[in-house]
């Protein structure tokens, strides 16, 4: 077979696949984003299935954080940030001057690599959101803390201490408090930045098959750099290298045969 | 000379030059306790100065100073905490935010004399509000600012980045974020600073001696626009203004100490306030 059947027939087995996906959520298309005059996104271009987990692995630097921190703008936090290019949500450019960022934010969440409570009690951390977007009403927020702690799994835990503060929970626990909060928003996406890398073993484990339940209702987009964690929990792994997207497949297929060389390197550990 | 020797000498060199700074306040509160002790007594701080201020207490002087710290506060903290939030939260920093920083830099190196001045031609004069309570507070309060607003920011800056970031994830407003998230954490610093803020003010002569207080005032102010009495301009008074200065000298330094306990309280309320929030926020 030549080459170029070669790349015909890959063609063809991709244009299959797109078939059978399902309808992406989000869309980055021609992305690049620089700090100052250092780029740091060049021309990413993803398709991010809906209710399905995404990893995004790749050495450190190479981008991965700053691609999903794009996703709900709060890259813009940094002064010196240009971008250009297209992060659709919806069919709808998130860049557009029309986008409401408050709205965004609310159905694209976002859990942090250090668990980040408030120091507030278990329930007001838990109802910050809701009540920012004007809920008031103790009965309905009682619900909305119940619903989300009981979705993360911690409600066991802390059902008899809704009152006491959030900083006297353990890591574990902190991390997945910051996920109920997330969800007590009711978003559509959920962007996560190595949410386990300050937990211990079983603590991740915990988030993990957190993750896979909540798939169900959620977009996910995981950024790791446990690749265990992203053959274990995603659907889906990009691959980002030096700010660009190297490959973009199936989680199977990547972790069992890649296609590009410099994706094989990194998940059989030859750097990174 | 060996290094042990030379290390050991000048450890001892610095030691000494810090055990300087107990012994000169040590000093100074004794010569004060020692020459104004024998004077304070319940009558002393309840009584008005009397028989031209050769007899009697300090009432109204103690009032005049509590009046006027505290009008000074009631300006001065949230201006310096608005300020402190625009210059850090909201601010791009550019040319103007130098300048503001540069502007309060400088406000804070004004001698309290021109400060005093600057109430007078401006709040008296030119504003026409005469002088009095107020003109005198406004004064103060501009001269505290820059302390309150440097207090605040500072107080600010050490709420970590991570509540704004989970309050903007959220959905929440810049604004609902800093209200709700960054300032609770933020007020313990900003009250401490402000406190020893207050406390300078409370010791000034210089500025209210041009914008509002009284030689001697029979009655207590009752309008913003009262000249009172205030217990550094007193005892500026009794120290060298006073036709027997050394008669009433031991009535000038029951003053003074009253003046030094007011701001060592004042501080030692500060510190007191800090500790709390300290503790609490280690437990939350």
């Amino acid at each position: 077979m030549s080459a170029i059947q070669t790349v015909v027939k890959e063609k063809q087995k991709l244009s299959l696949d797109k078939d059978v996906q399902e309808e992406s959520i989000i869309s980055a298309k021609g992305l690049n984003l620089w700090y100052g005059n250092d780029q740091a996104l060049k021309n990413i271009n993803l398709e991010i299935p809906e209710k399905q987990v995404t990893a995004i692995i790749g050495p450190s630097g190479c981008g991965k954080s700053t691609f999903l921190k794009t996703v709900n703008r709060m890259v813009e936090l940094v002064p010196i940030v240009k971008i250009n290019g297209n992060i659709d949500y919806h069919g709808v450019n998130i860049f557009d001057s029309k986008v409401n960022l408050v709205e965004l934010r609310s159905s694209v969440g976002m859990v942090f690599q250090k668990p980040n409570p408030f120091p507030k009690s278990i329930f007001d951390n838990i109802a910050f959101g809701p009540r920012v977007h004007g809920i008031k009403k103790k009965a309905e927020l009682t619900k909305i803390v119940e619903k989300s702690l009981r979705a993360s799994g911690l409600w066991d835990e802390v059902k008899d201490r809704l009152g006491e503060s959030a900083l006297g929970l353990s890591g574990g626990q902190q991390q997945r408090l910051c996920i109920a909060r997330c969800l007590a928003v009711e978003p559509e996406v959920i962007l996560m930045d190595e949410p386990t890398s300050a937990l211990d073993p079983k603590s991740t484990l915990k988030v993990e098959e957190l993750i896979q339940e909540l798939k169900e209702k959620y977009s996910i987009i995981i950024v790791t750099h446990n690749m265990q964690q992203a053959a274990r929990i995603s659907d889906k792994t990009a691959f980002f290298l030096n700010g660009e997207v190297v490959e973009f497949d199936n989680t199977d297929k990547i972790f069992s045969n890649p296609t590009d060389k410099r994706t094989e390197d990194y998940i059989t550990g030859r750097f990174g | 000379m060996s290094k042990q020797l030379e290390q050991k000498l000048w450890f001892t060199i610095c030691g000494a030059f810090a055990f300087f700074t107990i012994v000169a306040l040590g000093l100074l509160l004794f010569s004060i306790i020692r020459e104004g002790a024998h004077v304070i007594s319940w009558s002393f701080i309840t009584q008005p100065p009397q028989r031209n201020m050769t007899e009697g207490g300090v009432w109204p002087a103690l009032v005049g100073t509590f009046y006027v710290a505290s009008l000074t506060i009631i300006i001065s903290v949230p201006v310096g905490i608005g300020a402190a939030i625009y210059l850090n939260e909201y601010a791009t920093q550019g040319p103007l935010v130098r300048v503001i920083r540069m502007s309060i830099r400088n406000l804070a190196g004004v001698p309290s004399i021109v400060y005093g001045l600057f109430g007078l031609a401006i709040f008296a004069s030119f504003l026409k509000i005469g002088v009095g309570l107020i003109t005198a507070a406004i004064t103060l309060a501009i001269m505290v600012l820059p302390w309150v607003i440097t207090a605040s920011e500072e107080a600010l800056k050490s709420v970590p980045t991570s509540f704004r970031e989970g309050g903007l994830a959220l959905g929440a407003t810049k604004w609902q974020t800093i209200r709700q998230l960054v300032l609770p954490s933020a007020i313990p610093g900003m009250a401490t600073g402000s406190i020893l803020g207050l406390a300078r003010a409370a010791g000034e002569t210089a500025p209210i001696i041009l914008t509002g207080a009284a030689y001697f005032s029979r009655n207590l102010p009752t309008s913003l626009t009262d000249n009172f009495m205030a217990l550094p301009y007193h005892l500026y008074i009794l120290a060298t203004q006073h036709a027997q200065a050394s008669a009433v000298r031991p009535i000038a330094y029951g003053t003074a100490l009253v003046l030094i306990m007011l701001v060592i309280l004042l501080n030692m309320f500060a510190i007191l306030l800090r500790n709390y929030y300290r503790k609490k926020n280690e437990v939350l």
